[in-house]
């Protein structure tokens, strides 16, 4: 068990270690959905949602790996796990919402190969965190790559206006302005110590 | 007569075109997440792709054997499958091999299997083609891969930490540029080389229409 306070590790996840800058995890949907923010924000709001019901799971799913001796069945379980949630996430939201659904429709598919929900369970496991560690921590994850996406759309729309090189243009762009929200989300990097 | 050649040309060509004209990670940024997270040093950045075209390999080498059986609806889940039992293999046999190695790559193993280049050549190649080409493909876009996990390997460790592969190459004086094996340093070497890339493609092209141009006067 986990020794660390809640509120730390939702700090630490959401914006210490930034899951989009500082820990390279979700930067092909970073880096694919981040031209508009009327898409960003959905998308980081799906996010959110099938990262804390993935956590739920892939605690589950731990235990019970554990409980049978079985740790290196772990990424096989932990993907089946995964997918099935999303499966399960976009039944369940076209059942209540056919508005929401529309709004997340096609980001859905896309959150299956998305590293971020992998790594967030494997990392909740290293750390051996309780249950409710597991949860605030996939939440923090959530808000944390929503916090990027959305920053990086705001920043890409603005840009679309001005005046860039030839070379630069098109993913160079979009690599060096996220270089540079790196260098800045370092220095959250004594907070909470 | 002409058959046999131009089919050893064609092979050649599906190896050829991971390694540049179809780079994985410059040409469709896929599989980003293990270039920027694990290439700050060169051996990293080695292990790294070596793994991932292992994996790569293997998994479509299975995934072109069964392509007839599988039926197509179920066929995602059990490229799933292949895939993280191949990379649990990997995992387990880094860990054996070097204790640090493991530690210094962390996630990072584990992570191949959502790996896009593995599902995405799984999917875009191995699902319908003949083995043959399909291991070429495989290994052409493994090693072109592995390239460009080299490219920013090389240029973050010697500017990070004045070191290639774990040799001093400056001396004591040399002051290194921390920032480059620290997060922001993944994102900045990606975009030069993209940039450098850009530059040089543009000025092929510039050449190529005076050339024509003085062709034609």
């Amino acid at each position: 068990m986990n020794p660390d306070p809640l509120g730390f590790i939702f700090l630490d996840a959401a914006i210490i270690n930034n899951f989009v800058l500082a820990a390279f995890l979700g930067i092909c949907p970073f880096l694919g959905v981040s031209a508009k923010l009327k898409t960003a924000v959905p998308m980081g709001f799906a996010v959110i949602f099938v990262m804390t019901v993935a956590a739920v799971c892939t605690y589950a799913v731990n235990q019970l790996l554990v409980y049978l001796d079985v740790p290196y069945l772990r990424i096989i379980a932990y993907i089946a796990v995964i997918a099935s949630t999303v499966q399960l996430v976009e039944m369940v939201i076209k059942r209540f919402s056919e508005t929401l659904f529309r709004a997340l429709g096609i980001f859905l598919p896309l959150i299956t190969t998305n590293c971020a929900i992998m790594g967030m369970a494997l990392f909740a496991t290293a750390r051996e965190y309780g249950f409710m560690q597991t949860v605030v921590y996939g939440l923090g994850a959530g808000v944390g790559f929503m916090l990027a996406l959305v920053l990086m759309a705001g920043l890409r729309e603005q840009l679309e206006l001005s005046d860039v090189p030839s070379i630069a243009r098109g993913a160079a762009l979009t690599l060096l302005i996220a270089g540079i929200l790196s260098m800045a989300f370092m220095g959250f990097a004594g907070l909470g110590s | 007569m002409s058959a046999p050649a131009s089919e050893t040309a064609q092979s050649m060509d599906t190896f050829l075109k991971g390694l540049w004209r179809q780079n994985p990670v410059f040409i469709f940024l896929l599989g980003m997440c293990p270039v920027l997270a694990v290439t700050n040093t060169v051996i990293n950045s080695l292990a790294m792709g070596v793994a991932t075209t292992f994996v790569l390999f293997m998994s479509t080498f299975i995934v072109s054997c069964i392509r007839k059986i599988v039926p197509k609806e179920v066929r995602i889940p059990t490229f799933i499958v292949i895939i993280a039992t191949f990379v649990t293999m990997v995992e387990y046999v880094i860990q054996a091999v070097s204790l640090e190695l493991y530690d210094n790559l962390g996630a990072f193993i584990a992570l191949i299997v959502v790996n896009c280049l593995i599902m995405g050549r799984a999917e875009a190649f191995a699902s319908k083609n003949s083995l043959g080409r399909t291991m070429l493909d495989a290994l052409g876009m493994g090693v072109g891969f592995t390239f460009a996990l080299l490219c920013l390997g090389v240029v973050r460790e010697i500017l990070g930490s004045g070191t290639f592969m774990g040799i001093d190459l400056f001396g004591e004086h040399f002051q290194p540029w921390a920032i480059m094996v620290l997060p922001p340093g993944a994102f900045l070497v990606l975009a030069g080389w993209l940039i450098v890339f850009a530059w040089w493609a543009e000025r092929q092209q510039r050449r190529k229409l005076a050339a024509e141009e003085e062709a034609v006067t």
